[in-house]
């Protein structure tokens, strides 16, 4: 029973963690919260959707390569979409006061619930059935293919960022635009490129979740990301915020934390958890457990 | 051309007084109905303004005061207590609820401020979805066989919407008349130091946190005082009236009317909630599917080219346009 709940929390964990590295790269880069993170969540989620009905599986051989090209395509698709909402609601307001980034992005995230609840559908639609899932017994512990990909997928993309952000010269460019604007400028990087580059990843992990998502719970709705967005939000926070290994951590414990209470608390309090989490390390560990000391600038 | 202020103001007064009786004696219940909601979230609007205009601290979890007045006035309104009783009671709770949650999270830096502010309203939504034994869930209250006190004044018994109009209205130039005082005290204008540059404010001798938790419990009891009065007009209450999304729909009102500027949110709720009533009617349910749409779109833009709000508060106006620096 525990080992079972275990893999759930790991499972969610894995959601949570590839969406909060979303939060945590922009907040690195330009010290905001991407609140309409979650609506690229969303909108990955039904790109994932509409890919998924409307291209047919020729063949069950080609099933892989079939997702692969679901993933790319939506991962994709998401990606670009955050990277146009920074361009035109993020940007003119790179100097401005810290709140108005945020109200943007909050109109941005009212722009595109609403936007697909009315253009797609405001019922919650069921997601197509493609991959057929196969149950496994390891040990004694009920565990099915999906749980084991997802996971799976999710360390791969972590360790493929990992490698990309510390070995080439373009995550080298993106850590030094995050230690500082200015001088990253003077050294010859282009800081709006990175930018751009930095929510197009960040995107695009937030749209493949939004894929995987769909896949695990079988439907999605307009407002799906609000929920998952906060706890992702508290994931990154939890593990400090503008820190991508503690992004990682902080989501595998949040969906531990969080399964664990739903199963030996009561399921009814385990969002209400999650928040208190978040309050209580914004209280009194702001910096999270991985997050640097940072003496505000004045 | 120099008028009288004081005219002006008795001029609208009475406007306020004898438009709702000609609407009434025309028959035009819909506008009356419409004029108290926008009535009550002018309460709401003009008081959050003290938190997010004034002091400059976004807070996107409004409605979980607006929640706890109303809920508190019902459960003790169903107990048969006179509004009279259950509104200082209510406003007290609000008042206090707002100041533990205030005293630790004011130290919070803007953008975490609004995040803890998003998940305590949320926190508050999800208890009252759950605590049935209180609450009676998303079943809302008042229970099946219960029933919400009537509001009575001496012989006067508030029970349709004009009568509670005049009661909205008398709360709002209430709510109005404090929250303008407040501005132009030594309160206010402590507030818009800490808004403009905390540090400064604490040097100047500002006891910062002190003049926050202030301004943070006042626009929290005018959130408890909209709940109270809108429990007992309606008559019904139930966790989905305060979901996150009323929250924000309050600030973007603020937003786009103008922060920091009484005149500006009472324009941003005619805007996002009295237009779109009005024009429900002639415009049909397609409009009103369209309006959100249409509002996280003016809001953005507002926010980019006008981030002082369509009709701007001087104060805040200098400030966002001498600053080229940087």
């Amino acid at each position: 029973m525990f080992i079972e709940q275990l893999v759930n929390g790991l499972t969610l964990g894995s959601i949570y963690a590839l969406f909060a590295l979303g939060y945590t790269m922009v907040y690195g880069i330009l010290l905001m919260i991407n609140f309409a993170h979650s609506e690229i969540f969303m909108v990955g989620a039904y790109f994932g959707f509409w890919l998924l009905s409307c291209l047919p599986v020729f063949s069950p051989q080609f099933l892989p390569a079939y997702f692969l090209i679901i993933f790319i395509l939506s991962m994709f698709g998401a990606g670009l979409l955050a990277v146009l909402v920074e361009r035109f609601s993020y940007k003119p307001l790179r100097h401005a006061s810290r709140l108005a980034p945020l109200i943007s992005a909050i109109g941005v995230s009212i722009f595109l619930q609403n936007l697909v609840m009315l253009t797609v559908s405001a019922q919650s639609q069921p997601y197509p059935e493609k991959l057929s899932i196969r149950q496994f017994h390891l040990f004694g512990v009920q565990i099915n293919s999906l749980q084991i990909f997802i996971f799976g997928l999710a360390i791969l993309l972590m360790i493929i960022l990992k490698i990309f952000i510390s070995r080439t010269k373009l995550g080298k460019a993106m850590r030094a635009v995050a230690e500082n604007h200015t001088v990253a400028q003077l050294m010859g990087i282009n800081v709006n490129t990175v930018i751009s580059l930095v929510f197009l990843i960040g995107g695009g992990l937030g749209g493949i979740t939004g894929v995987l998502n769909g896949l695990y719970y079988g439907s999605i709705k307009y407002n799906m990301g609000f929920l998952p967005g906060i706890k992702a939000f508290t994931a990154a926070v939890l593990g400090g915020i503008g820190n991508i290994k503690g992004a990682m951590f902080g989501g595998f414990i949040l969906g531990i934390v969080e399964v664990l209470a739903a199963g030996y608390i009561s399921s009814i309090y385990k969002d209400v958890i999650a928040f208190v989490i978040l309050i209580l390390v914004l209280l009194f560990k702001p910096t999270g457990i991985f997050g640097e000391e940072v003496t505000e600038k004045i | 051309m120099k008028i009288n202020r004081p005219i002006i103001w008795i001029i609208i007064l009475l406007l306020l007084i004898i438009l709702p009786l000609i609407g009434y004696n025309c028959g035009n219940y819909y506008a009356i109905h419409v004029a108290g909601l926008v009535g009550i979230y002018c309460i709401l609007c003009v008081g959050l303004n003290i938190t997010v205009g004034y002091t400059g601290l976004l807070d996107l979890g409004f409605m979980a005061f607006y929640a706890l007045g109303a809920y508190t006035a019902a459960l003790l309104s169903i107990k048969g207590i006179s509004f009279w009783i259950t509104l200082p009671l209510s406003l007290f709770l609000g008042g206090f609820i707002r100041y533990l949650v205030g005293a630790p999270v004011l130290r919070l830096r803007g953008d975490y401020l609004a995040i803890v502010t998003l998940a305590f309203g949320e926190i508050v939504r999800l208890i009252a979805n759950n605590f049935d034994w209180l609450t009676n869930g998303p079943k809302g209250l008042p229970r099946v066989g219960e029933k919400i006190a009537q509001i009575r004044l001496f012989s006067l018994v508030f029970k349709d919407d004009l009568l509670f109009l005049y009661l909205i209205l008398f709360f709002l130039i209430g709510t109005i008349i404090i929250s303008y005082r407040l501005e132009h005290s030594r309160i206010g204008r402590a507030l818009v130091a800490i808004r403009e540059d905390e540090l400064a404010a604490k040097l100047s001798g500002i006891d910062v946190l002190q003049i926050k938790l202030v301004a943070f419990v006042l626009s929290g009891m005018f959130g408890a005082l909209a709940g109270a009065i809108y429990v007992h007009w309606i008559g019904f209450i139930s966790p989905e009236m305060f979901t996150f999304w009323e929250s924000v729909l309050l600030v973007s009102m603020l937003v786009i009317g103008g922060m920091g500027n009484i005149a500006g949110a009472i324009l941003g709720v005619f805007l996002l909630v009295g237009i779109p009533e009005i024009l429900r009617p002639v415009l049909g349910t397609k409009f009103v599917d369209y309006r959100m749409l249409i509002f996280g779109m003016i809001m953005i833009v507002v926010i980019i080219f006008r981030p002082e709000g369509i009709l701007r508060s001087k104060r805040r106006a200098l400030e966002l346009h001498t600053k080229e620096k940087e």
